[in-house]
């Protein structure tokens, strides 16, 4: 793994970084041995074959697994050379500044207007509240679709709307880094690609960390790219980090047979 | 088993299938599990049918509802049951509901998986079985004579907001667990901390399943007599009720009734159980009709 | 898309990751008092405790134990004062029992039918209305045991006016949906492939549901019984309205006899000050009523728990 290091320090300045990271759901160990850094206003993809640990991993940066009864990191994540999981630190304040665009869309049962303006209100907004509603609705390009009707419910838009309106939702609490977790899986091709552009324009202001399955939309969206996959240990399976670089890197001149592989469609 | 010469014929003659004997017994097993299924149903049908003929005519007659009670059947009113019946229903949301809620977004959100929670939880389960006289003895003992209320309509709304407590708990704990863990996953995403998560989304998502539980619960509390009496409710009250009086309930009225040998007094009872039972029926109506409306609305 | 101009982004300034005192605070106090409300209900468990215990103390410094146990009659207020308790507890136990010989075939037959014959639509109509019998106020069914029921029967047999039968009989009907419903849960996680297991080797539809079915969900069924009885002794108004008063030792369920629901309803209707032996009685009964009903919701729950265990 020196390599990773490496060429991440070339590539930019880290703003998340980890030191031997496990992470285990009681007794199982999930996620092993997992050294990264992430680049500021980067797109980082993780990818890798179900069960390798990436959805995890992405959970533990922001504390969300802390929410799971059992599951424990080790290791050190360090958010701006802080370590996340030092006792002084709230879960809630890291949350605050890195944001998570979960998998299914998951609007609340509110208004458009309310689902917004919630995590404002509650970081202590003091601004105007409607001017922020727009202008994250604007940056997550749904502005158009639904500035007439910012009374009606979350649910009551189509399945890509609800998926932007989340990451208008993320977007309006200023986080500095925001986590997509498939954030594309469950939509059409059409909405897919809307969200695929809306990341390219948000990396100027923020860093995003995507998981996906798609290795095409890990090829169009993403500057890197990490390849994850399960080794067997104890005959149990857990995941492990195999190779981080630039993304051309991976798909085009990977250095491990398992990322060539994968990449190349032949497992996974 | 069998003898050597029945295996050396025909495999077939050592079973006697007996196919059309088993299916014509198990038809009459069919009807007669109906029939106990439809007993229960008819004797539920007879008993309105009998407390309305007891009942309809007495409903109407002048005075019913607003007279208060008297030895003469025919004199006899609702008005301070009906009045004692309000207010402890009243006083019953007030004290049941921020308890049994509270209680069960602990249980659900808060309480980390040991003893204690352990604990709180096979006894609330054991709580909900403890018969409701037990519970008078409890309001007798605490509220009236430890805690000096006497047997007062507040001591009363104590007791039996203790009866519901359970049930209140168990109703909302089942609500809350309907809320997806996808709704707190995003507001935990955006910083929220529990409590805003809590009050902000799972209430709110809550909410139908809860008001449904607790007027259900309530509902059950309308109807019961048995603590009532234990702690002091009396059938036969001049003077309105308040906080810190001697109250009457409608349970209590109707028993009070039904325990008098005149005769003309059962068709007053009957009368009165008609008020009770239709009080009840809008009550759990409009449980029935929230749950309906919102369940499909989501 | 417009560009965020950079004051926009004015809640990034200055963020902290450390935990803030105040919001720690007021965290700390609302999910204290969250548990403090889920510990009422621990307060209420122990409240019922130490009232029941504290004065069934007092009431057996006066009287002693092999009065309470040994003695056959129960006639604490009267001038010939007797404390045994068996009258009472024979009262409760026989008009349980009617109650039970009704509840349970009526109960297990109405399981039978929703979860093996009855059309999930049919189902689905028919267990709410059965559970409505749970929802009639107790009350209620005194009434309809001693105007309705008791006068009935008398056309057919010579009955008390007030007897076991009738409100054996009424309660029955009552506990109908506890041992219907818990009965119909457990008969319904059968698995179905063990009901197509044995339709493969040709059993009727009354073989599988006896045979089959059943002993599967027996611990289901036999909890649901043990909480049918529970309820049976805890109940109240039936028995003060309709089984009487009068505390004896008999196996006839046409007399008049008093269960301890009712004599401790009696006794608290009337005005029994603090500190008189009426007063002590009842919390005496209390306790004895408090650890039976205890019992059965115990072996109730562990039967129900092994269940369980079985289709996890």
């Amino acid at each position: 793994m020196q390599l990773t290091h490496q060429t991440s320090t070339a590539q930019g300045t880290s703003i998340i970084s980890t030191q031997d990271v496990n992470i285990f759901y009681g007794s199982f160990l999930a996620v092993k041995q997992i050294n990264l850094d992430i680049l500021r206003n980067k797109i980082t993809a993780f990818i890798g074959p179900s069960g390798c640990g990436k959805s995890t991993l992405l959970r533990a940066f922001n504390r969300l697994n802390d929410l799971i009864v059992g599951a424990r990191v080790d290791g050190t994540i360090s958010y701006k050379g802080r370590n996340l999981y030092a006792p002084e630190i709230d879960p809630v304040e890291v949350r605050r500044q890195i944001g998570m665009v979960f998998q299914r869309p998951n609007p609340f049962p509110k208004s458009i207007y309310e689902n917004i303006a919630f995590g404002a209100r509650i970081n202590g907004y003091r601004g105007d509240m409607d001017e922020l509603v727009e202008r994250s609705l604007r940056q997550a390009a749904i502005w158009d679709e639904v500035k007439d009707k910012l009374k009606q419910s979350g649910l009551s838009l189509s399945g890509g709307q609800q998926q932007r309106l989340c990451i208008a939702r993320a977007m309006a609490v200023q986080p500095e880094v925001i986590l997509m977790d498939e954030p594309a899986s469950a939509l059409d091709p059409i909405s897919t690609l809307r969200i695929e552009d809306l990341m390219q324009e948000l990396k100027e202001q923020y860093t995003i960390i995507i998981v996906t399955h798609n290795m095409q939309q890990a090829s169009r969206v993403a500057d890197m790219t990490a390849f994850f996959n399960v080794e067997l240990t104890d005959g149990k399976r857990s995941g492990c980090l195999v190779e981080y670089d630039k993304t051309e890197q991976i798909f085009q001149n990977p250095q491990q047979q398992s990322t060539q592989e994968y990449v190349t469609g032949r497992f996974g | 088993m069998a003898s050597p010469p029945q295996i050396s014929s025909t495999p077939q003659s050592i079973f006697r299938p007996n196919a059309k004997h088993r299916e014509a017994i198990s038809k009459i097993f069919r009807i007669i599990c109906a029939i106990g299924l439809g007993i229960g149903l008819v004797v539920l049908g007879l008993l309105l049918v009998d407390v309305f003929q007891d009942g309809f005519a007495r409903l109407w007659q002048p005075g019913f509802f607003t007279g208060n009670a008297s030895r003469f059947a025919q004199k006899a009113g609702l008005r301070t049951a009906l009045l004692g019946s309000v207010w402890l229903l009243i006083l019953l949301l007030l004290i049941s509901v921020p308890i049994g809620v509270g209680a069960a977004v602990y249980l659900e959100e808060y309480a980390p998986k040991n003893r204690l929670s352990q604990f709180i939880e096979i006894n609330i389960a054991n709580l909900a079985g403890v018969p409701s006289i037990v519970y008078g003895l409890l309001g007798l003992g605490i509220f009236n004579e430890l805690f000096g209320l006497g047997p007062t309509l507040l001591s009363g709304a104590l007791t039996l907001s203790l009866l519901i407590l359970p049930l209140i708990i168990v109703a909302s704990r089942e609500a809350i667990r309907g809320v997806p863990q996808s709704m707190r996953e995003a507001s935990y995403g955006l910083g929220a901390t529990k409590w805003q998560t809590v009050s902000n989304h799972v209430l709110p998502y809550a909410i139908p399943g809860i008001v449904t539980g607790v007027i259900i619960s309530v509902s059950r509390a309308v109807g019961e007599t048995a603590p009532l009496i234990v702690v002091g409710a009396v059938g036969y009250l001049t003077s309105n009720p308040g906080l810190l009086r001697r109250f009457s309930a409608l349970p209590i009225q109707i028993f009070d009734w039904i325990s008098r040998p005149q005769a003309a007094f059962t068709n007053t009872a009957a009368a009165g159980i008609i008020v009770l039972l239709a009080l009840l029926f809008v009550m759990n109506g409009t449980a029935i009709y929230i749950r309906n409306r919102f369940s499909t609305f989501r | 898309m417009e560009t965020p101009n950079p004051v926009s982004l004015s809640i990034r300034r200055e963020r902290t990751l450390e935990k803030s005192v105040t919001r720690g605070i007021k965290e700390k106090i609302i999910a204290l008092v969250l548990l403090g409300c889920a510990l009422v209900s621990v307060l209420t468990t122990l409240g019922i405790i130490l009232t029941l215990f504290e004065v069934t103390v007092e009431f057996f410094q006066e009287v002693s134990f092999a009065q309470f146990f040994l003695d056959t009659r129960w006639t604490p207020l009267f001038a010939d004062q007797h404390f045994g308790i068996w009258p009472l507890i024979n009262g409760t136990l026989l008009i349980s029992a009617i109650a039970m010989l009704v509840a349970v075939p009526l109960g297990l037959a109405a399981a039978a039918y929703l979860s093996e014959y009855a059309s999930h639509r049919l189902a689905s109509t028919l267990r709410p209305a059965l559970e409505l019998l749970a929802g009639v106020p107790t009350v209620v069914y005194g009434y309809f045991a001693l105007t309705y029921v008791t006068p009935l029967l008398r056309n057919f047999i010579p009955l008390d006016v007030f007897n076991a039968l009738s409100s054996g009989l009424v309660m029955g009907i009552m506990i109908i949906p506890t041992v219907g419903s818990i009965s119909l849960d457990s008969l319904r996680a059968v698995p179905s492939s063990l009901r197509e297991a044995a339709y493969g080797l040709g059993a009727t539809k009354m073989e599988v549901t006896t045979q089959v079915v059943f002993p599967a969900a027996l611990s289901g069924i036999a909890a649901s019984i043990i909480l049918g009885i529970s309820r049976a002794v805890g109940e109240t108004m039936i028995v003060v309205i309709a089984a009487g008063q009068q505390p004896r030792l008999t196996l006839n369920p046409a007399e008049q006899v008093a269960a301890m629901t009712a004599y401790i309803a009696q006794v608290a209707a009337g005005d029994t000050p603090r500190g008189t032996i009426g007063y002590k009685t009842l919390f005496a009964v209390g306790s004895t009523l408090f650890l039976i009903t205890l019992l059965l919701n115990i072996i109730s729950y562990l039967i129900a728990q092994r269940f369980r265990e079985v289709y996890d």
